[in-house]
C-alpha cells in the first residue's frame, strides 16, 4: 500500500481507516474511495478492488475536513499579523478545509473587490476553501448598509461587523431585514460597548484581585438579548451570535429557540477550556474579546454544548504579533491564534472527559457550523468534494510556539498538554499538507 | 537577616512571617533617619532606577530618600521626560535601563500587571511602587507598620477602609497584609465604587459609614479621584463628602483611640475634613515618616535576597567548573 505523505493520485483509495461521519453520528473501520476530488464512497471494512491505487491510513481516524467559521486573516491590512496564505496553512495543519473569515480588514469586506481580492489569494495560497463574510455596514461602522446583493454574487457567505457589534438597535433591524431576500445569516459580534467601557478582562472576584477593568457578562447578553427581540419580528431572518461566552447568553439562545427563532451559536474553545483566574499572571495572549469569563458560565456553555443550544465551536482565531502582545496587559489587543490548537483542545476537553462521543464532537467543526452559514462541507456525503482529515485521536503533544504555522503565535494554550493530531488534511481530493509542509 | 524573594509586586499571597520580617526590618531601619547622619553602607555599590510612569511626589521622593540613606545610586526616569512620549515600550525602555546596569528597578505605571511584565523580562530586582488599580505594597507595608507601631499586633484590631475602594491599589494592598495579619478589615463607599465578590478577600461590605466606623481602630481614607465623577461613578463631589467624607461628627460613632489615615495626597473637604486631617486622631504625617523606614526595610531585603540568589548561583557555578578565578 501507499504511503499518504506522496499521495500523487486523483483517484484513489485511503484504506485501513477509522472513519468519523459526524452527520451520521458514526464511527468505524471503513475505508474511503475519492475520485477526481469528490468522495465517491465510504465503505465499512478493508478495500477489495485494487483498480485504484490504494493508501494506507493505518492508525489514523479519517473525518470529514474541519470547519471553521469565524477566523480573522487580517488580509488586506494587516499582513504583518497573518495573511491568507498563512492563515489557511495554519488551517489545513489543524484539519481545517474550510474557513469563514471576518471583515474587520482594512479595507473592511464591505466592496465586491475585497471579497474578489480574499478569494484570489485563498485560491493562489491553495490551502483551505475560504468563505468571507462580508461587513453589515460599510467600514463596519454601523451607519451605510453595505451591498449584499452584490458581495454575495462576489462569494460572501454572510454579513457581520465582527470585531465591534451592529451599535443601534434600528441598525440591527435594518441588516436583519436586508439579508432575508438572500438567505444570508446576520452573524452578530455581541457586545454593548458602554457596558464593556474600557474593561479588559470578565468582571468578577479575579478583576477584583488583579486591579483591572471589567466586562461583565451583561455587556454580552443585553445585545443578544435586543437582537433576539429584533429578530422575533422580522420574518425570515437567519441570525447566528459569535463567540457565545457567558451562561446568560446559553440561556437566551436556549429560550429562543424554544420560541422557535431562527437562531444559531458558536463558541470557542478558550470559553470551554480556560477561566478568567487563568489570567492571574496576566499573560496577554488569553486577552481575548469576549473575555474568558468565570468557572459558572463556563460550564453553562459546557451544558449549552452538550445539549445543543449551541451549535457549534469557531475557532475565533486572532493573530496578532509579538510586540503587540508584549505590552502592559491593558494596552494589549485581544484574541488568541486557535486553527492549530482547537481540533486538540476538542478532544482533550470534550471527548476525553466522556462530554461528548467523537462523532458528536467533531460534529461541531464539521457539517454544524458549515449548516449556520450555509456553506458546503463537514459531511462524507457521495459527490461531496473530497476534504478530508487523517488524525491520530491518541497522539498527545504540548502546545508550543515553534509548532504553529500561523504567521502569529500569540495562543492562550502555549505550554497546555493536549491530546490528539492532525497528520494530514486533503482539500479536493489533493494532499495539502504535504504540498505545503513537507510532512 | 535575608530575604529569599527577589521582587516586591504585591502583599497577595504573602505569608505573616514575611510580612512580620519587612515590619520588623523596617523598625530598625527608622532609627537612622534620626540621626544627625542619615546614612549607612548597606546598599552601597548597588544602582536603582525609579521607573514612574505616573505622577507621585510623595512616593518618589520616599524612594529616593531611602535608597541615598542606604547608600545605593539612583537615577529617576518619569514618563512625561523620557522615551515613552515618542512611542517606546515598556519592554524597551526597561530592557535599554536595566542594559545600563542597574540592579533594582523600582516602577509605578498606571497598568495592572506592569511590575509584573517587567520582572517577567528582566534580571534585577523589581518593586512595585504602584500599579494601577492592584496593588502599592509598600503602601500597605507602611500603612501596617504605622498600626503597628500603636498597636503592638493586629489581632482583635478593626481597620474601616472608606473611599473608592473598586480603584484603589492602596486599599487592595492593605486588605491582603491586614487579613493575613488577623486585623479585622471593612471596607466602606458608595457600591458604584465597590468592586465586586471583595468579600472574596476576607472582609466586610458597608456601605454606611457611620456603621462601619463603629468599634474601629483605624478609619484609612482613601483619596477620591475626581474624575472618577465625570465617569459618572458618583451624583457630585458634595454629595460624597456629605456621605462618605470623614469628618468629627462621624468620628463621634467611634472608639475614643481610633486613629486616621490617609494614603495622600489629600483633598481636604472632600473625603477628609479639614480639622480631621490636622486633628489628634490623625497619623497622616507619621505614614509619610514611616514610609521611608519600610521603603528601606524592602530595598535592603530584596537586595539580601538576590545576592543569596547570586551566591547560590555563583556556588553551583565554581561546582562546575574548578578552574579559573573570575575576573574582578
Amino acid at each position: 500500500m501507499l504511503s499518504l505523505d506522496n499521495l500523487i493520485h486523483r483517484s484513489y483509495i485511503i484504506d485501513n481507516v477509522t472513519v468519523v461521519d459526524p452527520a451520521r453520528n458514526t464511527l468505524f473501520p471503513g475505508h474511503v474511495v475519492v475520485s477526481e476530488g469528490k468522495i465517491e464512497g465510504v465503505e465499512r471494512g478493508r478495500a477489495k478492488e485494487a483498480s485504484l491505487p490504494i493508501y494506507d491510513g493505518r492508525g489514523l481516524h479519517l473525518a470529514p475536513g474541519f470547519v471553521d467559521i469565524h477566523v480573522h486573516l487580517r488580509e488586506p491590512g494587516h499582513e504583518y499579523k497573518e495573511t491568507i496564505a498563512t492563515g489557511t496553512l495554519a488551517a489545513v495543519c489543524g484539519g481545517f478545509t474550510s474557513v469563514a473569515c471576518m471583515p474587520n480588514t482594512i479595507p473592511a469586506i464591505d466592496d465586491r473587490s475585497v471579497v474578489e481580492f480574499i478569494l484570489t489569494q485563498a485560491k493562489i495560497a491553495g490551502l483551505a476553501k475560504v468563505y468571507p463574510i462580508a461587513a453589515a455596514t460599510i467600514g463596519r461602522k454601523g451607519e451605510v448598509l453595505s451591498e449584499y446583493h452584490d458581495l454575495v454574487d462576489a462569494g460572501a457567505v454572510a454579513v457581520s461587523d465582527d470585531g465591534a457589534p451592529v451599535g443601534t438597535a434600528d441598525m440591527a433591524r435594518r441588516v436583519m431585514e436586508y439579508t432575508v431576500p438572500l438567505g444570508i445569516p446576520f452573524v452578530e459580534h455581541c457586545e454593548d460597548m458602554c457596558a464593556s467601557g474600557d474593561g479588559v478582562m470578565h468582571e468578577g472576584f479575579h478583576s477584583t484581585q488583579l486591579g483591572l477593568k471589567g466586562i461583565p457578562a451583561h455587556s454580552e447578553e443585553v445585545c443578544l438579548a435586543r437582537d433576539l427581540i429584533i429578530l422575533g419580528s422580522v420574518k425570515g431572518a437567519k441570525y447566528h451570535a459569535a463567540h457565545m461566552s457567558t451562561g446568560g447568553s446559553v440561556e437566551l439562545i436556549r429560550r429562543a429557540k424554544n420560541d422557535g427563532l431562527s437562531v444559531t451559536a458558536e463558541t470557542a474553545p478558550h470559553y470551554l477550556c480556560l477561566e478568567d483566574k487563568d489570567l492571574v499572571t496576566y499573560d496577554t495572549n488569553k486577552k481575548i474579546n469576549p473575555p474568558l469569563r468565570g468557572a459558572a458560565d463556563r460550564e453553562a456553555m459546557l451544558e449549552g454544548i452538550k445539549d445543543g443550544t449551541i451549535d457549534c465551536i469557531a475557532s475565533d482565531h486572532a493573530p496578532h504579533a509579538a510586540n503587540e502582545k508584549q505590552v502592559e496587559f491593558a494596552a494589549a489587543p485581544n484574541g488568541s491564534v486557535g486553527l492549530e490548537t482547537m481540533f486538540p483542545l476538542i478532544v482533550t476537553h470534550l471527548v476525553q472527559p466522556g462530554h461528548l462521543t467523537l462523532p458528536q464532537a467533531l460534529a461541531l467543526i464539521t457539517h454544524k457550523p458549515a449548516a449556520c452559514l450555509g456553506i458546503p462541507g463537514g459531511t462524507l456525503t457521495r459527490g461531496a468534494a473530497a476534504d478530508l482529515v487523517l488524525f491520530d485521536p491518541e497522539e498527545r503533544w504540548t502546545v508550543r510556539a515553534d509548532d504553529l504555522h500561523s504567521k502569529s503565535k500569540n495562543s492562550a494554550f502555549l505550554g497546555h498538554g493536549v491530546t490528539g493530531r492532525v497528520k494530514v488534511t486533503i482539500v479536493d481530493g489533493v494532499n495539502v499538507m504535504a504540498a505545503k509542509v513537507g510532512v | 537577616m535575608t530575604n529569599t524573594t527577589k521582587h516586591l509586586l504585591g502583599l497577595e499571597g504573602m505569608s505573616a512571617e514575611e510580612l512580620t520580617r519587612y515590619l520588623d526590618t523596617a523598625e530598625s531601619f527608622k532609627e537612622i533617619s534620626e540621626r544627625p547622619v542619615k546614612k549607612v553602607p548597606a546598599l552601597r555599590g548597588i544602582t536603582v532606577a525609579n521607573l514612574f510612569f505616573e505622577n507621585s511626589t510623595r512616593t518618589r521622593i520616599s524612594f529616593e530618600l531611602a535608597e541615598k540613606r542606604l547608600s545605593a545610586d539612583s537615577v529617576n526616569f518619569s514618563a512625561s521626560g523620557s522615551s515613552v512620549s515618542k512611542g517606546e515600550t515598556l519592554r524597551d525602555t526597561a530592557e535599554n535601563i536595566e542594559a545600563m546596569k542597574v540592579d533594582m528597578i523600582v516602577i509605578r505605571h498606571g497598568a495592572s500587571g506592569a511590575p509584573h511584565f517587567l520582572a517577567s523580562l528582566l534580571d534585577g530586582s523589581v518593586v512595585n511602587a504602584g500599579d494601577g488599580a492592584h496593588e502599592h505594597p509598600t503602601q500597605g507595608l507602611l500603612d501596617m507598620f504605622t498600626l503597628r507601631e500603636r498597636w503592638g499586633g493586629f489581632a482583635g484590631r478593626k481597620v474601616v477602609i472608606v473611599g473608592d475602594i473598586a480603584h484603589s491599589r492602596v486599599a487592595r494592598s492593605n486588605i491582603y497584609g491586614l487579613v493575613t495579619m488577623g486585623a479585622e478589615v471593612v471596607v466602606c463607599g458608595p457600591p458604584t465604587l465597590m468592586p465586586p465578590d471583595i468579600e472574596r478577600l476576607g472582609v466586610r461590605v458597608e456601605t454606611n459609614l457611620r456603621k462601619a466606623i463603629e468599634a474601629a481602630d483605624a478609619v484609612n481614607v482613601l483619596r477620591l479621584q475626581l474624575e472618577r465623577q465625570k465617569k459618572g461613578l458618583f451624583p457630585s463631589v458634595d454629595e460624597y463628602a456629605r456621605v462618605w467624607g470623614l469628618n468629627n461628627e462621624v468620628l463621634k460613632n467611634t472608639k475614643k483611640e481610633c486613629i486616621v489615615m490617609h494614603p495622600g495626597p489629600m483633598n481636604r473637604g472632600v473625603e477628609i475634613a479639614h480639622d480631621v486631617a490636622d486633628g489628634e486622631r490623625s497619623v497622616i504625617l507619621g505614614q509619610v515618616t514611616n514610609g521611608v523606614a519600610v521603603r528601606m526595610a524592602v530595598l535592603y531585603l530584596l537586595r539580601g535576597g538576590a545576592a543569596l540568589e547570586a551566591e547560590e548561583s555563583q556556588q553551583s557555578t565554581d561546582a562546575k567548573s574548578r578552574e579559573g578565578k573570575q575576573v574582578a
